[in-house]
C-alpha cells in the first residue's frame, strides 16, 4: 500500500532535479514567510478548537445524560458531510458586512462596526473547525463509549470526583483517539484549498496552486509541496511521541456496567445549550442556506441527470469504503503482527497521502500510472488497461484516504493485548482466523468509524475524481465544482444538499450500531 | 447490512473478496455510454467520437457540443478539470492520449500548453479569416473562441462617471479608501496586470498596482460578485470586474424587481482607457482552443475548431456565458449589447504566457493579496 503513495511522494521530491531557482527565490522572499506563518497558525488553531470541541462533545454524549442527548449523539456527526468550502461560504454569507446579521445590526443600532470581521484568522479557524471537529468527535466518542464509564468507576473506587477522574483517568486513556482525530484534522487542514480560498487566507497549499497555475512552474510548486511534507512529518512524529511511552490495553470487556452520569439542574441545560449551539452553527445554518438557494431551482434541476450524479457518488463511495477499510484492516493487522521498524515506516508513508493537496496527489499518481500504461501499450497491448477505468480512481482514493481508515483502527488495535494473541494461539486460532474471530469483534467500533469517514470523504473528494473519472461519469462533488467555480452557488446548493443527505445514512447506521450496546 | 456482514464468520474474507470483485466490476464497466459511441460509428466516416479536455465548465460547453453533434453527426466526449491539471494529464498520456482538443479559459494557459509542446498548428484559413490576429496565437497553435472584458464597475449613487478614466487612475488620490479589488490569485487579475506591464513597462505597472492596494477600502474579495455586493452595501465605490458577472447580477435583480419591486441596480459599467492612444483599451482575455499533437482524429478536430468560430456556434458559445463573440460580425446577446461598445486593448494575447508570471510576482511584491 505504501508503494503508490511512495510513487507520488517521489514525484514531489524528484522536482528537486530541476529546481526553478527564479520562481523559488521569488517565493522565498515574498510568499513563503507569510504563508508558512499562516499555515502554522491555522493548523494549531484548528487543531486546538477541534480537539476541544470534539473531546467535550464526545464526553457529554457518551458519558453524561441530558435532554435530547440521543438526538445529539448522531446529529453532531452530520457537519462532516458538509464540504469545508460550503461551510465557509455559508458562514461568510451570514456574517460578512453585506450579510443578514450585520445588516440587521446596522438597521437596529445604526452601525455594525463592533461586529468582528469574518474575513479574518478567527473566521477561517471557525469555518474549518466546524467542518472538521466531527473527525475528532467520532474517534474520541468511540473511546469514551467503550471505556469512559468503566474508567469513572475505577476513579470512584479510588475516591476521585468525576472531574478528577476525567482529567486523571479518562482523558489520558483516550489519548490515542484524541491524537488520532487531531492528526486527521491537521492533515486535512494542511491540504485544504477551497475553504481558505473563500477567506483569501494564504497557506502553503494556496502557494502551491499559485506557483503551478500562476507562475506556470510545476517544479517550483512541488518544491513548495515538499515544505508541506515537512509539516506532515513533524505533526506525525509529535503524535507518535505523545503516546510512545504508554501502552493502552483494556483489561476487561467493554460492556458498560454503570449508567450515565445524570447532570444536575443548570448543568443539564448548559450541556444542551453547547450541543445546540455547535449543531446550529455547523449544520442547521449551512443547510438552511443551501435550502434557501436550492428550493427555487429545485424543479428545474431535479433531472434524471441529477439522479445519475447521486448514483455515481453513492456507488463510488460504497466501493471505495469497502476497499479502503479492508486494506486498512489488513495493514493494521499486519503492522501489529510484524512489529518491525520497516513495517512502521511503511505504515507512516502510506498514510501521508491525506495531507497532500488533492490536485498534487492526483497528478503525482497519474503520471506514473500513465507511464505504465504507455509501456504496456508499447508491448503490444493495444487498449490502455489502467486509464479511463475505475482502477486508477480507487487506487488514488486508497492513497488519499488510507490515513482516514487506518487511524481509528489503529487506536482500537492498541487495546488488544499481546496476551489475547497468545491465548487465541494456544486455542489453535491464528492468522486470518484470529483476525476474523478475535480481533475483528474487538475493533468493530473503529472499523465502523473508519468506514463512515471514508464514505463521506470520498463523497466530498474532488481533484482525484476530476482527473481520473471515465468519460461521462460524474459525481455530486464534480457537479458542485463545475457550478461553484463559475460563481453559480445557487445552483450548486442542490448537489451539496444531496451530499449531506447521502452522508446522513452511514452516520445514522454507525450511531445506531454503536449506541445499541 | 455492513455490520451484519462483519459479524458473520468469514468476515474479512467476504470483505476482501467483495471489494476486489466490486473493484474489478467497476473496472470492466466504466459507466460511459457505449451505445452513443456505436451510433457515432454509423453516422460518421471515422470511428471515434471526438474527445475534448476542457477547463471551461460542463454546463457552458454541453449545449455547444450538442449543437455540433446535431449539425454534423460527430459525437463529442469531454472531461473537465483545471487547465494546469489537464495539461499535465495530456503530457503524461503522451502518444496514447484519448484527447483531440484542449479548451481553456485563459490565453496564458493556452500559451503554456503551446510551450509544453502539446499542440499542433491549426493551419486553418477559416480561423485566420474569422479571428482577429491579436486574439490568436502568432505561432498558430491556438485560437480564441470567446472574449471577456474586464472593466470598471461603479456605484451610480456615489460616483460621477466623468471622474473615471483609466485602470491606472484608480490609484489616484481621489479614490483613497474607495476601491475594491478581487484577489490577485484569480487569473483575470493576473492577465490584467500583464497587460499593464505590456502597456506601461514593469516599473510603472508596479507603482500602479501599489497605488491600487493603497486605495483599497476592504481586503481583496474572493470573487467578482462579492465585489459588486460590497459596492452596493457602500463599503467601496469602484472596482474592476468581468462584464458577465455584472450581467448575471443584472438578470437576478430584474427577476426580483418583477416579484417584489426591488430598486434598480445602482451599479454601472465604465469602459476605461478609451483615449486615442492606439496601444490602449479595455482589457480582454479569451477562452480558446488548440488541437493536440497526438490527436488521432486531427481532421475532425479541425472541423470542430472551425465550426466553433462560425457564426451559429459563436452566438451560442459566447451567449451562454454573456461573453462577447470572438468576431464583431456576430450578433451580440441584447443584454450584453446594452452595455455599449468599447475599444479593446490590442495587446497580442500570445504574450500573456510570458507576462502573466511576471504579473504574479509583481503583485506579490506590491502586497496585492
Amino acid at each position: 500500500m505504501a508503494l503508490p503513495t511512495l510513487l507520488a511522494l517521489l514525484g514531489v521530491l524528484s522536482s528537486f532535479l530541476h529546481p526553478d531557482i527564479e520562481s523559488l527565490s521569488h517565493l522565498a522572499q515574498y510568499v513563503l514567510p507569510q504563508t508558512i506563518k499562516n499555515t502554522v497558525f491555522l493548523v494549531v488553531g484548528v487543531g486546538a478548537v477541534t480537539t476541544t470541541l470534539g473531546v467535550s462533545l464526545a464526553w457529554l454524549t457518551a458519558v453524561c445524560e441530558f435532554p435530547l442527548r440521543k438526538f445529539f449523539v448522531w446529529a453532531l456527526i452530520l457537519p462532516m458531510a458538509i464540504p469545508g468550502y460550503v461551510m465557509a461560504f455559508a458562514l461568510v454569507g451570514l456574517f460578512e458586512y453585506t450579510g443578514p446579521v450585520q445588516q440587521f445590526l446596522r438597521e437596529t443600532f445604526g452601525s455594525s462596526a463592533a461586529f468582528p470581521d469574518i474575513y479574518s484568522y478567527g473566521g477561517v479557524v471557525m469555518a474549518l473547525s466546524l467542518a472538521l471537529y466531527p473527525y475528532t468527535y467520532l474517534m474520541v466518542r468511540n473511546a469514551f463509549q467503550t471505556q469512559g464509564l468503566r474508567s469513572l468507576e475505577v476513579g470512584q473506587s479510588l475516591g476521585l470526583s468525576v472531574r478528577e477522574s476525567f482529567w486523571r483517568i479518562c482523558l489520558p486513556m483516550a489519548r490515542p483517539w484524541i491524537a488520532g482525530g487531531t492528526l486527521l484534522v491537521m492533515m486535512e487542514t494542511l491540504s485544504d484549498f477551497g475553504t481558505v480560498a473563500i477567506f483569501n487566507y494564504d497557506t502553503l497549499t494556496s502557494a502551491i496552486y499559485k506557483t503551478w497555475f500562476g507562475l506556470y512552474s510545476l517544479p517550483a510548486a512541488l518544491q513548495v509541496a515538499s515544505v508541506l511534507l515537512i509539516f506532515v512529518v513533524v505533526i506525525t512524529l509529535l503524535e507518535r511521541k505523545s503516546r510512545a511511552s504508554q501502552r493502552f490495553s483494556q483489561t476487561r470487556s467493554s460492556k458498560s456496567v454503570a449508567g450515565r452520569i445524570h447532570l444536575s439542574g443548570s448543568h443539564r441545560w448548559l450541556a444542551l445549550l453547547v450541543c445546540l449551539l455547535v449543531f446550529s452553527l455547523a449544520f442547521v445554518m449551512p443547510v438552511m442556506r443551501l435550502l434557501y438557494w436550492a428550493v427555487p431551482n429545485m424543479n428545474a434541476d431535479l433531472t434524471t441527470q441529477f439522479w445519475a450524479y447521486v448514483a455515481g457518488s453513492t456507488s463510488l463511495s460504497l466501493i471505495a469504503m469497502l476497499m479502503i477499510a479492508g486494506l486498512a484492516l489488513l495493514m493494521a493487522f499486519t503492522a501489529r503482527t510484524y512489529n518491525s521498524p520497516f513495517a512502521k515506516i511503511v505504515v507512516r508513508i502510506s498514510t501521508m497521502g491525506y495531507a497532500l493537496p488533492g490536485t498534487v496527489l492526483a497528478v503525482g499518481l497519474f503520471v506514473p500510472v500513465a507511464a505504465i500504461d504507455n509501456a504496456l501499450g508499447a508491448m503490444g497491448l493495444s487498449t490502455p488497461l489502467l486509464q479511463g477505468t475505475m482502477v486508477v480512481m480507487l487506487l488514488a482514493y486508497s492513497v488519499r484516504f488510507m490515513a482516514v481508515a487506518f487511524t481509528p483502527l489503529e487506536s482500537n488495535l492498541l487495546r488488544i493485548t499481546p496476551s489475547i494473541d497468545a491465548a487465541s494461539r494456544s486455542l489453535g486460532v491464528s492468522g486470518i482466523k484470529m483476525l476474523a474471530k478475535v480481533h475483528l469483534p474487538m475493533v468493530k467500533g473503529g472499523l465502523l468509524t473508519a468506514m463512515v469517514l471514508v464514505f463521506v470523504d470520498v463523497m466530498k473528494e474532488l481533484p482525484i475524481t476530476l482527473m481520473t473519472r471515465p468519460f461521462g461519469f460524474n459525481t455530486l462533488a464534480v457537479r458542485i465544482f463545475e457550478l461553484s467555480s463559475e460563481g453559480l452557488w445557487e445552483r450548486a446548493a442542490l448537489p451539496a444538499l444531496a451530499i449531506v443527505l447521502v452522508g446522513l445514512i452511514p452516520a445514522f447506521i454507525l450511531i445506531r450500531k454503536s449506541d445499541a450496546r | 447490512m455492513i455490520t451484519r456482514m462483519l459479524n458473520s464468520k468469514p468476515a474479512l474474507a467476504t470483505l476482501a473478496v467483495s471489494s476486489i470483485i466490486l473493484g474489478l466490476l467497476s473496472a470492466c464497466s466504466p459507466p460511459s455510454e457505449p451505445t452513443s459511441q456505436i451510433e457515432s460509428v454509423e453516422n460518421t466516416e471515422q470511428n471515434d467520437a471526438l474527445v475534448v479536455y476542457s477547463s471551461r465548465n460542463e454546463h457552458l460547453i454541453r449545449p455547444v457540443f450538442a449543437l455540433f453533434t446535431e449539425e454534423t453527426g460527430i459525437e463529442v466526449e469531454y472531461a473537465t478539470d483545471k487547465a494546469g491539471v489537464l495539461i499535465e494529464r495530456i503530457k503524461a498520456e503522451g502518444k496514447n492520449t484519448p484527447a483531440d482538443i484542449l479548451i481553456t479559459v485563459d490565453a496564458g494557459t493556452l500559451g503554456y500548453a503551446a510551450q509544453q509542446g502539446i499542440f499542433q498548428p491549426l493551419n486553418s484559413a477559416a480561423v485566420v479569416e474569422r479571428v482577429p490576429a491579436h486574439l490568436r496565437d502568432d505561432s498558430d497553435y491556438w485560437t480564441g473562441l470567446s472574449l471577456r472584458a474586464r472593466t470598471i464597475v461603479y456605484s451610480t449613487e456615489r460616483v460621477n462617471p466623468e471622474q473615471l478614466s483609466s485602470y491606472q487612475d484608480l490609484g489616484g488620490s481621489q479614490w483613497q479608501g474607495r476601491v475594491c479589488l478581487r484577489t490577485s490569485k484569480k487569473v483575470y487579475n493576473q492577465s490584467l496586470v500583464a497587460m499593464l506591464i505590456a502597456e506601461q513597462g514593469e516599473v510603472k505597472a508596479e507603482s500602479i498596482v501599489s497605488s491600487w492596494v493603497a486605495n483599497l477600502a476592504i481586503p481583496p474579495t474572493s470573487n467578482d460578485t462579492k465585489l459588486m455586493e460590497a459596492i452596493l452595501a457602500g463599503q467601496c465605490d469602484v472596482g474592476i470586474i468581468n462584464t458577465y458577472y455584472f450581467g448575471r447580477l443584472q438578470e437576478k435583480q430584474e427577476k426580483q424587481e418583477k416579484q417584489e419591486k426591488q430598486e434598480n441596480l445602482s451599479l454601472a459599467l465604465f469602459w476605461p482607457n478609451q483615449a486615442d492612444n492606439e496601444n490602449s483599451g479595455v482589457h480582454v482575455n479569451v477562452a480558446g482552443v488548440g488541437i493536440l499533437k497526438h490527436s488521432k482524429n486531427a481532421a475532425q478536430a479541425k472541423r470542430l475548431v472551425e465550426w466553433l468560430v462560425s457564426d451559429s456556434a459563436q452566438a451560442l458559445f459566447a451567449g451562454v456565458n454573456k461573453e462577447y463573440p470572438i468576431n464583431d460580425s456576430v450578433e451580440i446577446n441584447p443584454q450584453v449589447a446594452s452595455w455599449g461598445s468599447f475599444k479593446q486593448n490590442p495587446l497580442p494575447l500570445s504574450q500573456a504566457y510570458v507576462l502573466q508570471p511576471a504579473a504574479v510576482k509583481l503583485m506579490d511584491r506590491a502586497g496585492y493579496k
